[in-house]
């Protein structure tokens, strides 16, 4: 046997293991897109979370002006800190609506007059359903919806401050 | 005295989960009464990765989102839609990542390819050995 190939077994130990320290060291991206970014969004109606306020449907969002769907919850810690951030960017004239996942009228009410209402309309998704047809996968989540009512950005987590120019251009392109 | 009361607050104390106050779904944890259909959709189940955790099948998973897709999955087949129709309807949404079988685009033909690469080798290094020993 030539020395080689007496030293292949070795040699493909070590690029595996080199391999393995590799991953190990840069995780791989577990972040789940939606691959509906480019496309209309899926119809759907879904029922008013709240008694006072309008519900949802996709027929709502092709107004002819890009606009912000916000999944959220009131279980949901990081949405608490986000909701200040939509409340700024409702500030700056932008549109938001909400979809309410898994949640309860009472619950909801409790987190919108402690945390503030940057909401024009909120739809309740109890079994979420509509996010699961958004391609979405946890709250909280942020589509931009251009003025014909396609799916232009999806943002994955809270929006944070340091965020807001970047919404803001993309709202700018979406027009 | 303290050490009890520490135990004491530690057996009290209950898991930070992040989930909702909202029952599972009505078909999330329920078999469908058709027992060719609770098959189907039990099958697809199977095949689908959880978006919470995603090392799971949804039919193994505990996540809430799990459930839902479960529900969804039992749902459609029940109305009478093929499973794989439900998968397309899931792709289009996830992407293939959403489905744990390999498919057969560009990017997997290693996959494919791999196991008779490796034949190959094998065939390759018998014959060197048979070879060898026969002119030795």
């Amino acid at each position: 046997m030539s020395r080689a190939v007496r030293f292949a077994p070795l040699v493909l130990l070590v690029l595996l293991l080199a391999g393995l320290v590799w991953r190990l060291a840069t995780p791989a991206d577990t972040t789940v897109t939606s691959k509906l970014e480019g496309k209309a969004v899926p119809a759907f109606t879904l029922p008013t979370a709240l008694p006072s306020k309008p519900a949802l449907a996709s027929a709502d969002l092709a107004t002819g002006k890009p606009r912000i769907v916000n999944l959220f919850a009131s279980w949901c810690v990081p949405c608490i800190t986000e909701v200040h951030v939509l409340q700024d960017l409702k500030s700056r004239g932008v549109s938001i609506d909400g979809i309410a996942v898994r949640d309860t009228p009472d619950d909801l009410a409790d987190f919108l007059a402690r945390n503030g209402d940057p909401y024009e309309r909120i739809g309740s998704d109890t079994q979420s359903r509509v996010q699961i047809a958004l391609g979405s996968s946890g709250v909280p989540e942020s589509f931009i919806i251009d003025a014909r009512g396609i799916i232009r950005y999806q943002h994955i987590g809270a929006i944070a401050a340091s965020d807001v120019p970047m919404i803001l251009s993309k709202l700018e392109q979406a027009r | 005295m303290r050490l009890w009361l520490i135990l004491l607050g530690l057996v009290l104390a209950q898991p930070l989960l992040a989930d909702s106050n909202l029952p599972p779904a009505y078909w999330a944890n329920r078999q469908l009464p058709d027992a060719k259909q609770e098959a189907k959709a039990e099958a697809l189940m199977e095949e689908l990765r959880c978006l919470v955790c995603q090392g799971q099948s949804i039919a193994d998973s505990d996540a809430e989102l799990a459930g839902d897709m479960r529900d969804l999955v039992r749902r459609r087949i029940a109305a009478g839609e093929k499973p794989a129709a439900v998968l397309a309807w899931l792709v289009q949404r996830y992407g293939s990542w959403i489905s744990y079988k390999p498919t057969d685009e560009p990017a997997t033909w290693p996959l494919w390819l791999a196991p008779l690469a490796f034949l190959g080798i094998g065939a390759l290094l018998i014959r060197r050995r048979i070879c060898t020993r026969a002119r030795g």
